[in-house]
């Protein structure tokens, strides 16, 4: 219980560096250190494919791709303007109502007072079985279209390759 | 023999009380894997730049030592005490952490390589997917040096880094699938059991298939990009953009650099070794009762040693020809690979299945080589000079 609010006191802190510091830069990598932390959370919850799936995905994948956008679109050396206006008052505002309204009727309804069912123990080895039996028509789509994706990209590639 | 090391960490456990046992035990395998990784990295350098020098008709380093074996050391002290600089424009922060960032994902990935019978850190079911997964941090760290230097240099040779990792990752990871949808596991240590035997005096090893032979070949390319090793050293590129991503280090965050990167190798090379060349079984029967750690570091100095031969020998690439390589031959050969290690693992056992995916590895192969030559003049090459 200790590890999960330092875990999500950390994550949080970080998100809000991401949105909120001045450097560009520095908001993409503090945004990974917040994926990292997300990673870190799913593994504490014993959930270890979705922790390193999320690693592999965001940290590997994600994060590479948005410092490169942003190396290849703007220049990164003048530092942005905060983000942080003179509305944020109204903004807090209005989040405030809003959580507000959300947290009385999640109180009020049945839902609290349902037993939770015991936590399942979910291992990789399971994970996989599931995915290739019940679920195989799904995973069967969606490897289909990743991969066309990808020899679609390379034909683009190519063709451009051609008309040079 | 074989167990000694694991008998010994669990005779040195039972000293400690019996709460904080599993802390005590991990330390010492971290212990370990550190200090073996280490000096493994200091006897590399010496190897690679003695064996350069052979190549390349010279002797290398012969001050220090009898023959110059002791040249790690001086370089170690000198890494040590020379000044640590940081550029006045740098952002300082990212510049500290760059380094960082890049060694402790690598020694990480060590935890799931099994060195031994027994002899892995964490045995995890998804342990492939761990060493892939925090694999993933170094490109950050790349990215991270090259950006912090602000230095044209640095920040060209990141580019490159991260265009370079990235394109070399997916044939990196699909190679490395067909081993695991053959042995039908995620772990290692399984992986290496499903390896384990001999057949017609021949171990089983994944490398003495078809499919196998040409996965093995492609994680070792791939391998060889993931870890800015030549042919693939374009992010250092020295003739061109000077050192790359690390100019602006000098001293142990430099060390830490050359650190990284060779433990990064050696760890991608437990991993090959884990996946094609059979763990750490012996490559005989009759040999099996050479401890198993053996066979392991010695299949690991084998593939260092084709590193540093290969290094000597081809040439560096060009940036078109290193992406056209990834996207046009090595993804292509990686999926029919997919395709043919699914046949061969529905196919009867016998010499049609051997036939027809042989067929299935070497046609494409033909093919796509041929495509890849397509509108380049291949032929001797006419020298001008120096007749």
């Amino acid at each position: 219980m200790i590890t999960l609010s330092i875990l999500g006191l950390l994550t949080l802190t970080v998100a809000i560096a991401a949105m909120s510091l001045r450097n560009l830069v520095h908001c993409a990598l503090a945004l990974t250190v917040a994926f990292a932390g997300l990673a870190a959370l799913y593994l504490q919850l014993d959930a270890q494919f979705v922790g390193f799936a999320q690693i592999l995905v965001y940290i590997g994948a994600v994060a590479i791709l948005i410092v490169f956008a942003i190396l290849l679109t703007r220049g990164s050396e003048t530092p942005q303007p905060s983000i942080l206006s003179p509305s944020w008052l109204g903004g807090i505002a209005v989040a405030v109502l809003v959580f507000g309204v959300l947290a009385m009727t999640i109180v009020r309804s049945s839902v609290t007072g349902r037993h939770l069912p015991a936590a399942p123990q979910i291992s990789v080895h399971q994970l996989g079985e599931q995915l290739m039996t019940k679920y195989l028509l799904p995973l069967e789509v969606i490897g289909l279209l990743l991969t066309a994706a990808l020899i679609g990209a390379v034909i683009i590639a190519m063709q451009e390759k051609e008309t040079k | 023999m074989d167990q000694i090391f694991v008998t010994s960490k669990h005779w040195l456990v039972g000293f400690a009380p019996a709460q904080c046992q599993p802390i005590i035990s991990a330390i010492i395998s971290v212990v370990g894997i550190i200090l073996v990784f280490a000096i493994l990295f200091a006897i590399t350098t010496i190897l690679e730049r003695k064996g350069l020098g052979r190549i390349q008709n010279r002797y290398g380093p012969n001050r220090v030592g009898p023959f110059g074996i002791l040249q790690p050391v001086a370089d170690g002290i000198k890494a040590l005490i020379k000044e640590d600089i940081v550029p006045r424009t740098a952002d300082s922060v990212v510049h500290f952490l760059a380094p960082l960032v890049l060694v402790a994902p690598v020694f990480l990935a060590l935890a799931v390589v099994p060195m031994g019978r027994n002899m892995v850190a964490i045995d995890m079911d998804a342990g492939v997917l761990f060493f892939f997964a925090v694999g993933a941090a170094t490109e950050l760290s790349v990215f991270m040096a090259g950006w912090s230097s602000r230095n044209k240099y640095s920040l060209l040779g990141a580019m490159r880094a991260i265009a370079q990792m990235i394109s070399y990752e997916v044939p990196l990871i699909l190679s490395a699938v067909t081993v695991i949808m053959i042995a039908g596991s995620l772990s290692t240590v399984k992986i290496i059991e499903a390896q384990a035997g001999y057949a017609v005096g021949l171990p089983r090893w994944f490398v003495l298939t078809p499919w196998g032979l040409a996965g093995f070949i492609l994680f070792m390319i791939a391998a060889a990009a993931e870890s800015n090793r030549s042919p693939f050293d374009l992010p250092e590129g020295e003739s061109e953009i000077i050192a790359g991503y690390y100019i602006d280090y000098s001293g142990f965050k430099f060390a830490l650099f050359f650190l990284g990167e060779y433990i990064g190798m050696f760890a991608v090379s437990g991993l090959a070794i884990t996946l094609f060349l059979g763990g750490w079984h012996a490559p005989f029967a009759f040999l099996s009762w050479i401890p198993s750690y053996f066979w392991f570091f010695g299949k690991l100095l084998a593939l260092i040693a084709v590193f540093i031969w290969v290094r000597g020998t081809l040439p560096r690439l060009r940036m078109d020809q290193l992406m056209n390589f990834a996207w046009k031959f090595m993804l292509p050969m990686a999926l029919i690979n997919l395709v043919t290690a699914g046949i061969w693992h529905f196919l009867e056992p016998g010499i049609s299945r051997w036939l027809i995916c042989s067929f299935l590895v070497l046609g494409p192969y033909i093919m796509l080589a041929r495509g890849l030559l397509q509108g380049s003049n291949v032929g001797k090459r006419i020298y001008r000079y120096a007749d």
